[in-house]
């Protein structure tokens, strides 16, 4: 990968907006699988995403951290400016936004290594922190996490040995320890039962005045209950094939999406009678 | 159907009991008819060395020659197997990845006689006698290295299976808190595979100690000691040894000096079945779930 010179992301104190997307594509080869979305995203909010499966979610996601570059095919059109920097700027250093930016991900996924070492990864990374500062670091992470209780006394064991709850929380804190600015989860619970799903939405709920959550969740339950805005983003046929190109119908406060949406389609949707 | 496969099974099984006997029975007629007045072993004889025809079988001498062809053969393989492989797993885009692994698994095919030629009329020249003006234009260093080029593709290849059996929820994982691609290489996907990597080392050893053609071509197939470990000497290896007493080269056909091929060959089997193994255990132990 080309390391072009870093220009960092630099945050202008005012704005209220983390991320402002206009007219944004997104191609995996010749298919388009998003056309045209723009939307904005409000700083210590949780913004919820939603919509049928293949309608994008996961791909609009991927492009808020530029974690697309990792598909080969994948090609992204149009403008995504992080507080107003434009994130594809050749002169962005990638590695960089991803720092700022974190991600959760639908399947918990632990480095095979010990607890302390997940936690600690990404903070030894930046080489900004002596020994102690690092231990320190792992513990506030594991607290904010609600992990802590649970594994402290054993942080020198795999990761791999937690339960599947536990893994998740696990790598929430791991994105936290890094301290990001934004956090992006793509289905963090869908692995997860009821009770470690609560857990991490009372986390969510603890840890948004930090930071700016999106969450893309296929349960509307979950959507309403935790999030302050939502997106809704449904499929269209193409004219030219029969691949569906996933759009974005709208996005407002959550109360106004699940009471009176509107776009017909999104009331379809969260009524339960589509998708 | 069911029976004529079985059949083949059957017969391949045949086959590997019918090899052990074979090397068993030899290695025991070489027993009873050689003459025990030099140590097997270690011939501690002054002048110490591999003479057949005079019934002197210093091991050491053909089991230092393995080791140290087998370990040059080593520091070849390991970067350039190990750096393929990762190279290939992790940053090769797919159009020069279907270029180069094809062009690897070629070098895989080549028979070892012709590496053999490539080692004599190519490394031995330009590489080895430019460098380090040995006396000798067939020695260990030369043959060492033909070897490591031989089991370079067993290396890449096992190496490269282990690399992408890592998940890439773990690379995404390690982008995800800012890691560069490099970092997430060696410190994520390098750790996670390296049952693969330590079974792929164990596995290319064996090989590289059981190659028998170039080390006889290039290795100088001199046991006439003194024990050398120097890579830029003559030097023999067991299976160099074997060569020369099946060959008749020691001029002999029969009796103990032609009996040690047997024996000689019993060891080399029991040395690479032990290692692979251990490759075997290695890669069950530390399996990962991920
Ligand atoms: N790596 C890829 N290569 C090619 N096409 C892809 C790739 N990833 C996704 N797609 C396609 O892009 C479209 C959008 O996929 P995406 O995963 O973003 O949908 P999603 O809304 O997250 O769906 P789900 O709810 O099932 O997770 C789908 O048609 C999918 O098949
Ligand atoms: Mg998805």
């Amino acid at each position: 990968m080309i390391q072009v010179q870093a220009v960092q992301p630099e945050r202008t104190a005012e704005s209220s907006v983390v991320f402002s997307v206009r007219d944004l594509n997104v191609f995996y080869g010749e298919f388009r699988a998003v056309r045209d979305a723009s939307f904005d995203i409000n700083e210590n909010e949780i913004t919820a995403f939603i919509g049928p499966s293949g309608c994008g979610k996961t791909t609009v996601l991927r492009c808020l951290n530029r974690m697309n570059d990792f598909i080969e095919s994948a090609r992204v059109e149009g403008k995504v400016q992080y507080h107003g920097v434009d994130l594809y700027d050749p002169q962005i250093n990638s590695n960089e936004v991803r720092r700022r930016i974190g991600m959760v991900f639908q399947k918990p996924n632990p480095f095979p290594k010990s607890i302390f070492e997940n936690v600690a990864y990404g903070a030894k990374l930046s080489g900004r922190f002596s020994k102690t500062e690092i231990n320190e670091v792992v513990e506030n992470a594991l607290r904010q996490a609600a992990l802590w209780d649970e594994v402290k006394d054993r942080l020198k064991a795999s990761a791999l040995g937690l339960s599947g709850g536990q893994q998740q929380r696990l790598c929430i804190a791991r994105c936290i320890a890094v301290k990001p600015d934004v956090i992006l989860m793509d289905e963090p619970c869908s692995a997860l039962d009821p009770i470690a799903t609560a857990r991490i939405e009372d986390l969510m709920q603890e840890i948004k005045k930090d930071f700016s959550i999106i969450i893309v969740t296929h349960n509307m339950q979950q959507a309403a209950r935790v999030s302050d805005r939502t997106a809704f983003f449904t499929t269209e046929i193409n004219p030219e094939s029969d691949r569906r190109t996933g759009v974005l119908v709208e996005i407002d406060s959550t109360r106004k999406i699940f009471s009176m949406p509107s776009d017909e389609r999104t009331e379809l949707y969260v009524t339960g009678r589509f998708g | 159907m069911r029976a004529v496969l079985g059949g083949a099974a059957m017969v391949t099984v045949v086959i590997s009991a019918l090899i052990l006997f074979v090397l068993f029975r030899g290695a025991i007629d070489f027993f009873r008819s050689i003459g025990w007045d030099f140590g097997i072993l270690v011939d501690d004889s002054a002048a110490p060395g591999w003479f057949p025809r005079r019934e002197r079988f210093d091991l050491l001498t053909i089991v230092l020659g393995s080791i140290v062809m087998g370990l040059l053969a080593m520091i070849v393989a390991v970067p350039l197997g190990l750096g393929t492989a990762v190279y290939l797993s992790e940053y090769a885009p797919p159009r020069v990845r279907r270029i180069v692994k094809p062009a690897v698994e070629v070098l895989a095919g080549i028979p070892s006689v012709i590496v053999g030629y490539f080692a004599l009329k190519f490394i031995a020249p330009n590489i080895v006698d430019p460098i380090f003006s040995p006396d000798q234009p067939r020695n260990m260093l030369v043959a060492g290295m033909a070897i490591g080029v031989l089991v370079v593709p067993i290396m890449a290849s096992i190496c490269e299976d282990a690399l992408r059996a890592v998940p890439m929820s773990l690379r995404e994982a390690s982008f995800g808190v800012g890691a560069r691609k490099s970092t997430t290489t060696v410190r994520v996907v390098l750790p996670a595979a390296v049952s693969g990597i330590v079974a792929a080392f164990i596995i290319a050893t064996s090989r590289a100690i059981g190659e028998t053609m170039v080390a006889a071509m290039a290795g100088g197939r001199d046991g006439s000691g003194p024990r050398v470990l120097s890579p830029l000497e003559p030097g023999l290896t067991m299976t160099a040894a074997m060569t020369n007493a099946a060959g008749g080269t020691d001029q002999v056909k029969a009796g103990a000096p032609f009996q040690v091929l047997f024996f000689v060959g019993l060891l080399l089997f029991v040395l690479t079945m032990s290692l692979n193994m251990i490759a075997d255990r290695v890669v069950r132990k530390y399996r990962q779930k991920y």
